[in-house]
């Protein structure tokens, strides 16, 4: 039995405690990315959404766990809004494999 | 193309026609590979775009719903209508063989079977946007765990993906072609040391005649 987590600011992550999944608030960007690390190290989350916002700092610490089974960290717009993050991760993923971005060119 | 040197034995010749065989036999089948991986990939990708989408949409509208909520509510209400949740959503993770590549599969289940403890409040001093923010938030969990499990399997395939073509391109730029050209090399060599031999027989008979029978 694995739990989900959600990082990100505030605003944007307090809703989902209601639904039942455990929310994580940034504080600051030295005192996150050791947040992070932890949150990855927790074998007890096995799905990890991190706003996208967030999700600009700890760039380097996502890129270390896209090739790994587990966890599987996902990218969802905060309420500042959507930066379009997530679609373009999904276009990296594509580009990686096919050689260049055969949906959006 | 710079050729390893290899020793222009009958040995050598049946040890790099082996090697030929193996690689042209792991090339296709890796070709194979590469191809139903790109094939199911592909497949895969369309799913996320549409499901992210979907999914972004979603949390759009919850978050406004949110902001409506705080705007009608005090800080302190909100934070203590949702300090305490009554839900909690665990997950299963299981794994699916897709051509060697282990993408998971997550199905989830709540802590208790009611959908309405999702609201961890009374709802006398909360405003009913909240109700709204935390049930449109809700709507789309099942999407948001699909969209994990699909994002996640299309990373995993992209990096398979990728090294399966740089095997499958090293064998067929470097590694066919260099064990080939080494065989021609063998072939070469031992049909010369063969005609060589030949000439130097047909010589020393014909010394051995001019010897006997003064030709």
């Amino acid at each position: 039995m694995y739990k989900i987590a959600v990082f990100g600011d505030k605003e944007s992550v307090y809703g989902f405690s209601a639904l039942g999944l455990d929310a994580y608030y940034t504080e600051s960007p030295e005192k996150d990315i050791l947040a992070f690390k932890k949150l990855c190290s927790n074998q007890n989350y096995s799905i990890i959404y991190v706003t996208e916002a967030a999700a600009v700092i700890l760039e380097k610490e996502i890129e270390k766990f896209r090739e790994e089974p587990s966890p599987a960290i996902i990218l969802i717009p905060g309420v500042k809004g959507n930066t379009g993050e997530g679609l373009s991760a999904v276009s990296r993923s594509v580009e990686k494999a096919v050689g260049s971005d055969i949906f959006n060119s | 193309m710079a050729v390893k040197q290899v020793n222009p034995t009958r040995m050598e010749l049946s040890k790099l026609k082996k090697k030929l065989n193996t690689a042209t036999r792991g090339h296709k089948l890796l070709k194979d590979k590469r191809d139903e991986l790109m094939r199911q990939f592909l497949e895969l990708v369309k799913e996320n775009k549409a499901l992210r989408i979907r999914v972004e949409e979603g949390i759009r509208k919850a978050n406004s719903d949110f902001v409506l909520a705080k705007a009608s509510m005090s800080d302190e209400t909100l934070k203590a209508a949702l300090l305490a949740p009554k839900q909690e959503v665990y997950v299963t993770q299981g794994f699916k063989n897709v051509m060697s590549v282990d993408i998971p599969q997550f199905s989830y289940t709540t802590r208790t079977p009611d959908e309405n403890d999702i609201y961890s409040y009374g709802f006398a001093f909360t405003s009913a946007d909240l109700d709204d923010a935390v049930k449109s938030l809700s709507d789309i969990l099942p999407d948001l765990i699909k969209l994990a499990e699909v994002e996640k399997s299309c990373q995993l395939m992209a990096a398979e993906i990728e090294k399966t073509r740089r095997r499958v391109n090293a064998l067929e730029h470097v590694m066919i072609p260099q064990t080939q050209e080494q065989i021609r090399y063998i072939v070469r060599k031992l049909d010369e040391n063969e005609r060589s031999t030949q000439t130097r027989l047909m010589k020393v008979k014909d010394m051995m005649l001019q010897q006997a029978h003064g030709y």
